[in-house]
């Protein structure tokens, strides 16, 4: 044998182990790739399956009748000639607060034995199975229309959440009596409404149009942290993108390269690496404790947040600006434009489209951001939909984060999971926008 | 009301100064017989500059003024029997004139002490927005007088507003560095008061962590950081054990091996994941993956608690897992085709090209990769504050719950408004140390990257 025959020979005995090698190697990639697509079908898969059932919820539809023997109160006060509104207002408040003294769970007792007349439940027993909130609806349905008194109407009330869960099956139905959270009188008395369809599942619009409440669980809704989420990102669009796409053109266009311009660049990359939390302890030491500006409001969550969107913005406007080619520059230049003249009108133009994407990513990250948010107090249970930037407000995610602590777990895991799906169903489409409209611009251009 | 008239006022002023400025040269143009240096829409601009800085200047300084200004005058139209009462009656007098000043009245009988303050109160803040309004419409006129008298056709007014708009992208830029200055020196100054309370050696060396109550106000606790950084590096590396092997294999399958076709689904979808709030992540590990553990670790005999550094560090490093690919991907489609093309022409298998070669190429990229994402995974805080169960003591046993600096960050400072006990200031002290830790670990990561890719550029 030759010595080139032997070193075929030794290639050829090593090359079905080589070969072996290589199928195993790419067989780790595929598994890699399979896990991580895995750990995304699972994470929506999971979502999806335990928040979709929560966007529907049991509702009583009931007659309610108006009884004077318990409805009894002195009609609304008007306004005097020369009353001053102070005093008006009072004797408004006082009326009202006659009409809440009034009792209501009687109205909504009625109500259910009318529906039901033989149940083996006692009051307490049958308000169990309603949202503790009807009573005030109905309150409020009589203190804007006062001449409903004596009269019957068809109200439609949640069930509360309690009543939800036992029809929906969220609690195990085997369980002995002392693990229920209904009586067994109560239970029999939701199964019977529902078997003669006072009880449906009805589409939860107040999940959208209603506030956080803690007496009420059934009705709690995302409408303040919807609004305060609103308001941060209004304060973040109007603060990052143009302080961001500025500094950005500034940095790439016109600085001079200097140790200045390196001190900014160098802390522009490392603030973009900074963690969220670090923004958060800013904002408390800095907006809260030294300017004194109000704990919880939306004005300080987007300054925090701006802040923190900044790098995001700067970067990707730059990397826009770099790839215009210099070839539009010195056009524009010999033809006698100035520097600024030559970038405003001419380069800044065709990077709309990245500056677009980049703003609208940046407004993603934050509106799923978190941690900053619980430092400057914006976690506090707030029941209005905030009117102004500066009232108290949550704000989505933060809303998830107390929801997930509820006590009456059954139930707000679903919730928890609905107000996620409204969350990341937000940042989709806003992510589904940015390419929409990065599509439609890039054409264009 | 108030807001309307000001941006009214401003709205006029601006498109006032602006046509002075443009009709102003435009009739200067032929009357000189040349030409205009700057186009009228310039001159029209540096007017409304003009204009517009010195009103917005008295504006900005009524602002910040009028509060105290208000609040001196009705302390001054008190009786003195009224002004010398306690400062919380005082407040409320204070507010009940103004609410009769406002037109709503207050409920019940007024003095008349009340309604003579409060009606000198809305004589004195008719006079006094009326005086503002004046001097700032007046102020901007005379500027707009001066800006208009100095147009000429010579007059350089692209090139004073090109520097005027020059500044305010300078000013821009500067937000920047003022964050980082101002997360510097917040961080600092509370961090200092909080080392007025506990010795730093105490804080950085000590090994039992139980801060006590804040009510007490005094610093009766154990404030020893190493339980919480024990707790921070395990969930990290758990993370990156999860992460860097998932993460590296998908950049490398999908940069070397998947067709491109394949390659434009997959990566989109697994970027998926780095847009996932991290509170979903939390969520996620709290209700699914904490319980799957459990019962795995049940099932085989090992004690693993629902919510433990295992949890949080798992669920973390699924997070991560975009992070490393995305970085790794780039990185590695950065290492010149001819690398590759020369170890292929050698008879090498395509793994065997890889290992041997592209990967020791790119090594100090991943490396750079490997530590920004250690900094990120060090800095997460909300799958730890679900999912890590917060028990602050040194244990080995990854099963066990733990606590992290970010966490008992959240749990020092939630809600607290004042910064006087050692146990909320004991935050800005953590999150110094977390400060410091991912800078230093981001400047050596972008280091690191920077290098590398000059090496092949």
């Amino acid at each position: 044998m030759t010595p080139q025959q032997e070193r075929l020979a030794l290639i050829r005995a090593g090359l079905s182990a080589r070969h072996a090698r290589e199928r195993r190697f790419r067989l780790y990639g595929v598994t890699a790739i399979a896990a991580a697509l895995g750990f995304v079908v699972i994470l929506f898969g999971i979502i999806l399956a335990r928040g979709l059932p929560a966007f529907t919820q049991a509702t009583l539809s009931l007659d309610v009748a108006f009884d004077p023997a318990i409805v009894k109160v002195e009609p609304k006060p008007e306004r005097a000639e020369g009353q001053s509104p102070a005093d008006h207002h009072r004797a408004l408040l006082d009326w009202q607060r006659k009409v809440t003294m009034l009792n209501w769970n009687r109205v909504v007792e009625q109500a259910v034995r009318a529906a039901a007349p033989d149940t083996q439940a006692g009051a307490r027993q049958i308000l169990s199975i309603v949202e503790t909130n009807a009573r005030f609806e109905l309150r409020d349905m009589f203190v804007a229309d006062p001449s409903l008194l004596g009269k019957t109407v068809k109200v439609d009330m949640l069930a509360s959440a309690n009543a939800d869960n036992w029809l929906k099956g969220n609690i195990d139905r085997s369980l002995p009596d002392a693990n229920q959270q209904l009586s067994a009188p109560a239970r029999a008395l939701a199964d019977q409404l529902r078997e003669q369809g006072n009880i449906r599942f009805a589409f939860a619009s107040h999940i959208f149009t209603n506030t956080d409440s803690r007496s009420a669980p059934a009705s709690a809704g995302l409408a303040g942290a919807f609004v305060g989420s609103l308001y941060m990102m209004l304060v973040v669009i109007v603060l990052a993108v143009p302080i961001g796409v500025m500094s950005a053109v500034y940095l790439e266009e016109f600085a001079p390269k200097n140790r200045f311009t390196d001190l900014i660049e160098v802390n522009i990359n490392n603030l973009a690496a900074v963690p969220s939390i670090v923004f958060g302890l800013l904002g408390a030491a800095v907006f809260i404790g030294w300017l004194g500006l109000p704990l919880s409001a939306p004005l300080v969550g987007g300054l925090v947040l701006t802040l923190m969107t900044l790098p995001t913005i700067i970067i990707a406007t730059r990397s826009a600006l770099r790839a215009v080619p210099p070839s539009l520059r010195q056009a524009a230049l010999g033809l006698g434009a100035s520097k600024t003249q030559t970038v405003f009108h001419h380069v800044l133009p065709v990077t709309y489209p990245g500056i677009l994407t980049a703003t609208i990513i940046g407004v993603a990250q934050a509106l799923g951001e978190t941690a900053p948010l619980l430092l400057i107090g914006m976690n506090a249970f707030v029941a209005q939909v905030p009117g102004t930037p500066l009232d108290q407000s949550t704000a989505l995610p933060v809303q998830i984060y107390l929801w997930q602590g509820n006590e009456n777990r059954n139930f707000f895991e679903a919730r928890t999971s609905a107000a996620i799906i409204v969350l990341l169903g937000l940042m989709l489409t806003l992510n589904a926008i940015a390419i929409f409209l990065r599509t439609r611009l890039e054409k264009r251009a | 009301m108030n807001t309307t008239i000001i941006a009214g006022l401003l709205l006029v002023l601006l498109a006032f100064a602006y046509q002075a400025g443009w009709s102003r040269s435009t009739r200067l143009a032929p009357a000189d017989g040349g030409r205009l240096h700057s186009r009228p829409v310039y001159h029209g601009a540096l007017a409304a500059i003009w204009a517009l800085v010195p009103a917005l200047l008295i504006l900005g300084l009524w602002a910040l003024l009028s509060e105290t200004a208000s609040r001196a005058f009705i302390l001054a139209q008190l009786p003195p029997e009224i002004a010398g009462r306690d400062p919380a009656q005082l407040e409320d007098a204070i507010r009940r004139i103004r609410q009769i000043a406002s037109g709503f009245g207050v409920a019940g009988d007024t003095a008349p002490f009340e309604n003579a303050a409060a009606q000198a109160l809305r004589e004195f803040n008719a006079l006094t927005f009326a005086v503002v309004v004046a001097a700032a419409a007046g102020t901007g006129a005379l500027a707009l007088l001066a800006a208009r008298r100095r147009i000429t056709p010579r007059l350089r007014a692209r090139n004073e507003v090109e520097t005027a708009v020059r500044l305010g992208m300078v000013a821009c830029s500067v937000v920047a560095i003022a964050t980082t200055a101002g997360i510097v020196v917040s961080l600092l100054a509370e961090a200092v008061r909080f080392f007025t309370f506990v010795s730093p050696i105490d804080f950085f060396f000590g090994t039992v962590w139980n801060p006590g109550f804040s009510t007490t106000g005094s610093a009766g606790g154990d404030y020893g950081l190493l339980p919480l950084l024990w707790g921070t590096l395990m969930v990290a590396a758990i993370a990156m054990l999860v992460a860097l092997p998932i993460g590296l294999m998908t950049a490398i399958y999908l940069s070397q091996y998947a067709r491109p076709r394949t390659r434009g689904i997959v990566k989109p979808i697994i970027e998926l994941l780095a847009g996932i709030p991290t509170i979903v992540y939390g969520f996620f590990a709290l209700v699914t993956v904490g319980p799957f553990l459990s019962a795995t670790g049940q099932a085989i005999g090992l004690d693993i608690r629902a919510t433990s550094a295992l949890t949080a560090g798992s669920v973390m490093g699924i997070m991560i897992i975009p992070f490393i690919s995305s970085l790794s991907d780039d990185i590695i489609r950065q290492v010149p085709q001819g690398l590759r093309d020369g170890s292929l022409g050698l008879g090498a298998t395509p793994s065997e090209t890889i290992r041997r070669v592209i990967l020791p190429a790119a090594l100090p990229g991943i490396v750079g990769a490997f530590l920004l994402a250690v900094s990120r995974a060090i800095g997460e805080t909300m799958i730890v504050v679900l999912a890590a169960g917060n028990s602050p003591f040194l244990r080995l046993n990854p099963g066990e719950p733990v606590s992290t600096v970010t966490v008992t960050i959240v749990n020092q400072l939630t809600g607290d408004t004042d910064f006087a006990s050692p146990q909320s200031l004991v935050a800005f002290a953590l999150g110094l140390t977390l400060f410091a830790m991912t800078l230093v670990l981001n400047i050596v990561a972008l280091y690191i990257v920077r290098r590398y890719r000059e090496q092949y550029e």
